[in-house]
């Protein structure tokens, strides 16, 4: 029966199928763990019910704006100032071979720096505050970014040079709708991976020096052995990570459609 | 007919639009690197459509490389209207043998065509028309707003002739334009190809491995020996100016040259294997 669908009917099929198997398993897992923990009296595994009122109340409600919100606000701008960043330099150095050969010792080293090993310094320098959130959000985000971006400028076709070339585009709309465009699904891809990243800079650097956020309020829950707390603030950085991803795939999507569409074709 | 009502300068005969001279290149080390192209001499007058032939490997894009200074070459020159080469000429449009790639798939049909227009100072209102003229002359006004790939292969190097076209080059190059499409979309094309050339009043030099469309689409075919290429021929195509696939390719004339043609690749080839 499926075979005699018309293609329509069994991708709206397909669909429904993977959005009920998203949906399924979340769930099924979620009840699984209510059940088992509905009676718990262990003091580090609560109830889930315990948990997720701990969630509304306390996340949802009373440290939204205080927490969370500052929180999302570091995390966006290091996120972006990484993205502007890693575009920039890297479409200059993919653009530059001798500029990229000369820095390269340094970018390979600077990213083979884990990121958890400058934040005592970069602490130290900055102090307690925004300015050091950012700071190390934007180092740990932007190599991927960069690298990416180097790769993909690097990668023109020859023949869109020539173009390029032959046509006299000027620089700016060579760069803009020649070069870039061409380079976007390496950048998309390094900018997926920067968001995971970026994800876990803020709150690791929440956890270390900071007066408010996610991070700072579940180190604070586990030192006054507010168990509830903690797990309910690793369930919404959960529910961030996943909600900020969706976004993104939003964003891809858009992004990438005529790449899609000349794969598609090209098979 | 271009010809018919245009000025001597797009009759073949006047000053050349493009002079190759003594063009050499040599790919890798000077002296031991592997020479390409040995001491070329092409003139192209003005409103020629010259046809360039040869075996697989004789260089012939490189030959059209250096033409379009896309290419440095080792010695010798190439000039047109009389100002050496050194960099892409103004008013010289190419079109590749790869359309696929030479087309940017993330901007439609129209956008790619009104690409080329995007330096010079040309109003967005001009621009447009510029674009939708060209389209209109390869046949394509109605696929403007698609995207390259949404195209059949024949429709998207349509649209890249269309690009050149609305460039307005003096001077459009071919390099095996019609080598990966079907063969009637290869003939379509290759009367297209005429038309806009006597419509636009064109200078055009294309590049093809093929003996029929060399001679077919050809005021003028070029022989070149394999490597490294030297113009072996120049044969003049008194065809006439208005070729029909059917009549002009059964036509006597047109076998005794294209068996011309023909025997000249051929000896080139046994003497390359009696070398070897």
């Amino acid at each position: 029966m499926v075979a005699k669908s018309p293609v329509v009917v069994r991708r709206v099929l397909a669909f429904a199928g993977d959005a009920a198997l998203e949906i399924v398993v979340p769930a099924g897992l979620v009840a699984l763990w209510w059940a088992a923990s509905e009676h718990s009296t262990s003091l580090y595994y609560p109830p889930l019910s315990t948990i997720l009122s701990t969630l509304r109340h306390f996340w949802l409600f009373a440290h939204f704006g205080s927490d969370a919100v500052p929180t999302l606000v570091h995390l966006a701008i290091g996120f972006l100032i990484a993205v502007g960043v890693g575009i920039a330099a890297g479409t200059l150095l993919g653009l530059s071979p001798l500029l990229a050969e000369v820095v390269a010792p340094v970018l390979e080293f600077m990213r083979a720096v884990p990121v958890a090993a400058v934040l005592p310094a970069v602490l130290l320098v900055l102090g307690v505050g925004p300015a050091f959130q950012v700071t190390v959000i934007a180092f740990g985000a932007v190599w991927p970014v960069l690298l990416n971006t180097m790769d993909g400028v690097r990668a023109l076709d020859p023949i869109l040079d020539d173009v390029g070339r032959s046509f006299h585009l000027p620089a700016r709309v060579r760069l803009l709708r020649v070069t870039l465009p061409a380079a976007m699904p390496n950048i998309v891809a390094g900018v997926r991976t920067a968001i995971s990243i970026a994800i876990s800079v803020v709150i690791f650097s929440e956890l270390m020096g900071a007066t408010s956020g996610i991070g700072y309020q579940i180190l604070q829950a586990q030192d006054t052995f507010a168990i509830p707390q903690v797990w309910a603030g690793v369930i919404l950085l959960g529910i961030l990570g996943y909600l900020l991803n969706v976004a993104f795939r939003g964003v891809e999507h858009v992004l990438l459609r005529q790449h899609r569409g000349m794969r598609e074709t090209a098979r | 007919m271009g010809a018919e009502e245009g000025d001597d300068m797009t009759k073949p005969g006047g000053t050349p639009l493009l002079a190759v001279r003594r063009l050499t290149k040599r790919y890798g080390p000077e002296q031991s690197g592997t020479l390409v192209l040995d001491g070329l001499d092409i003139d192209v007058g003005r409103g020629v459509f010259l046809s360039v032939v040869g075996p697989s490997g004789a260089g012939k894009t490189t030959l059209l490389r250096c033409i379009a200074g896309l290419l440095t070459a080792t010695s010798g020159s190439v000039e047109m209207n009389g100002v050496p080469v050194v960099k892409p000429p103004p008013s010289l449009a190419l079109v590749f043998q790869d359309y696929s790639r030479s087309l940017m798939p993330w901007m439609s049909v129209r956008k790619n065509v009104e690409l080329p227009l995007l330096s010079a100072k040309i109003t967005r209102q001009e621009r447009r028309d510029r674009a939708q003229e060209a389209l209109a002359a390869v046949g394509l006004a109605g696929s403007a707003n698609h995207y390259p790939w949404q195209l059949s292969g024949g429709m998207q190097q349509r649209a890249a002739i269309a690009r050149a076209l609305a460039y307005r080059p003096e001077a459009l190059l071919m390099d095996e334009p019609f080598a990966s499409v079907d063969a009637q979309t290869r003939a379509d094309l290759e009367d297209l190809t005429r038309g806009v050339r006597d419509r636009f009043g064109m200078t055009v030099i294309l590049v093809t491995h093929d003996i029929d469309e060399a001679v077919y689409l050809g005021d003028e075919v070029v022989v070149l020996s394999g490597s490294p290429a030297r113009v072996r021929e120049r044969i003049t195509v008194d065809l006439g100016p208005d070729r029909d696939q059917l009549a002009t390719k059964s036509s006597p004339r047109f076998t005794e040259l294209r068996g011309r043609v023909l025997e000249l690749i051929r000896g080139e080839r046994q003497t390359l294997q009696g070398t070897a």
